[in-house]
């Protein structure tokens, strides 16, 4: 379904992403692992658009999207939610997710039509959905942080997306919210056939969901397999254990 | 403002507000008629600023220019064209949209402060060549004694053309503020790159808000005409953009009618203090301090905010 090939991205001749490839199937929950500043989340931001790259390619559905800004690429139905939570702070839960609705409906260039009654069930939904319901009318502003992690993903499931990027979803949760927020995750997946990338640091939860993992380190791939090929590689022991200069740049 | 009063409370005191409004030139002297109108028309340009700064959290630092080319677009076709000068009313805040929209493609590039200092130097361009345009403009003299159809041209009558335009337009904004555009303005002003991020096309939000901002301000420049009969460069000098911008600030930027306050405000500040001493500026300098100390929402908002507690 997504395939990352060759992707480079440099930052004042600090290589953040090095040749990256990856390769994701319809329906497989993908994470993505790798010490800090592995260049995790400046791939994440190449696929989604944010930055571009210098050179490689994404490609999504068979279709070249290297490159096309984040709302064209949010369109073809990619969604992401960020590792530090990026919301509208001074509007409410409903309101941040209601304009993720109203941009995949196309109608946030209606300037007569009060808000309140457009997408307000897809919108509710959604809210249902990860459990953020009761909560709707707070300013986001002042929530606490794992709520504001899961208003992160209802945001990206405004754009009804088929491929959903998650940064971290989890980091700085509670040990309670980690385990509502994997549920979240695998529902995701298994009720709606959300394809879902994510990364995450905490091993248990990358063992414990994902299909396949995808290993980084200085901006490299150094290889995708499934679970137990990834525990297996050398490679992968010494950049965790912090053995030999083993990078293959 | 939902939050803060309940419905039917807020419909009958803007009923009562609208009824005291109406009647004012009925026992008011003229000057004071006058002082409202401008009052109003004033705060209708603060308040089209306010949906750029801040409910689209773009830094417009140059918002009188689109006041002023509105006010000498429809001043020039009254004198100039010799049609009827209703045309002048269309025209004018027409310009100011075409003026918005070439301006806002050159500085929508930039964000926050480098579009702000862009923008004060565009606009100060289209400044000076009214100021040095004598055989087209009248220069710094300005244009006097614009003539107006008979029925808005007394001071009375033209309170009254004011008052109704100014609450169309303000209807009109709190439409759009509501409607979906409006939340995805205030999404953008929020988070930017969370905002694309959803599948909104930033440039393209702001580019159209500054236009609607361009159009409300240059109808305000129009009703100015009508209220004073006159234009003149200082109406499109960056110094009175400044003077909209603490209005906002000083009625509450998050609050819908809080720039209209702020307006009323300064407007009556100016009035009346400037008759004591011609440094007012110095009463409205220490006012603004207290406003940022104590009350960062601005007046309304503040007041807002007891109000919502109360309840």
């Amino acid at each position: 379904m997504l395939q990352v090939k060759g992707l480079s991205k440099s930052f004042d001749g600090f290589k953040a992403v090095n040749n990256a490839n990856l390769d994701v199937q319809k329906g497989e929950i993908v994470a993505v692992i790798g010490p800090n500043g592995a260049g995790k989340t400046t791939l994440f931001n190449l696929i989604t658009g944010i930055i571009k790259p210098d050179s490689g390619s994404v490609i999504f559905k068979g279709e070249d999207i290297t490159g096309l800004p984040p709302y064209e690429i949010c369109r073809k139905r990619i969604s992401r939610s960020f590792q530090i939570v990026n919301i509208f702070p001074r509007l409410t839960v409903f309101e941040n997710t209601q304009i993720a609705v109203l941009a995949r409906f196309k109608k946030t260039w209606d300037l007569f039509t009060p808000s309140k009654k457009i997408a307000v069930e897809e919108t509710e939904e959604i809210l249902k959905s990860v459990g953020l319901f009761d909560k709707k009318d707070r300013v986001t502003g002042l929530l606490s942080h794992g709520d504001r992690k899961i208003l992160e993903i209802a945001m990206a499931l405004g754009g009804n997306p088929e491929f959903l990027i998650l940064d971290e979803p989890t980091a700085g949760m509670a040990p309670e919210e980690t385990s509502k927020c994997i549920e979240l995750i695998k529902s995701l997946s298994e009720k709606f056939g959300i394809t879902i990338l994510f990364c995450e640091h905490d091993m248990e939860i990358v063992f414990g969901i994902a299909n396949r993992i995808m290993v980084m380190v200085r901006g490299s791939t150094i290889i995708q397999g499934t679970c137990d090929e990834v525990r297996c590689n050398q490679a992968v022991q010494d950049a965790y254990l912090g053995g030999s200069d083993v990078c293959l740049m | 403002m939902e939050k803060v009063f309940s419905r039917k409370k807020a419909i009958i005191w803007g009923f009562i507000g609208l009824i005291i409004l109406f009647i004012f030139p009925l026992f008011l002297p003229r000057f004071y008629v006058y002082l409202i109108s401008i009052i109003l028309l004033t705060g209708l340009l603060a308040t089209s600023l306010n949906i750029v700064l801040g409910y689209g959290g773009i830094f417009q630092f140059h918002h009188a220019v689109f006041y002023g080319a509105g006010a000498y677009a429809t001043a020039l076709m009254i004198i100039k064209s010799g049609l009827t000068p209703w045309l002048g009313f269309l025209v004018g805040p027409l310009v100011s949209v075409l003026l918005s929209l070439i301006m806002g493609i050159i500085c929508i590039r930039l964000s926050k402060l480098y579009f702000g200092m862009l923008q004060i130097s565009l606009g100060s361009l289209v400044w000076i060549i009214v100021y040095r345009w004598y055989s087209f403009t009248g220069g710094d003299d300005g244009i006097h004694g614009v003539p107006l159809p008979d029925i808005i041209s007394s001071p009375t009558s033209a309170y009254y053309f004011t008052l109704v335009i100014t609450l169309i337009s303000i209807f009109i904004m709190y439409k759009i503020i509501k409607s979906p555009f409006g939340s995805a303005l205030q999404g953008i002003r929020d988070n930017p790159v969370r905002s694309e991020m959803i599948g909104i096309n930033v440039k393209r939000h702001q580019l159209l808000a500054l236009i609607i901002a361009g159009f409300f301000a240059g109808i305000a420049g129009s009703l100015f005409v009508v209220v004073d009969n006159t234009v003149f460069p200082d109406m499109l000098f960056w110094t009175l953009s400044l003077e909209i911008l603490i209005m906002c600030l000083l009625g509450g930027w998050f609050s819908f009618l809080g720039p209209m306050l702020g307006a009323a405000i300064i407007i009556l500040l100016r009035t009346f203090v400037s008759t004591f001493t011609s440094y007012w500026t110095l009463v409205l300098g220490i006012l603004m301090m207290f406003v940022i100390f104590f009350l960062p929402n601005g007046v309304l908002g503040y007041i807002e905010e007891k109000l919502s507690k109360k309840s």
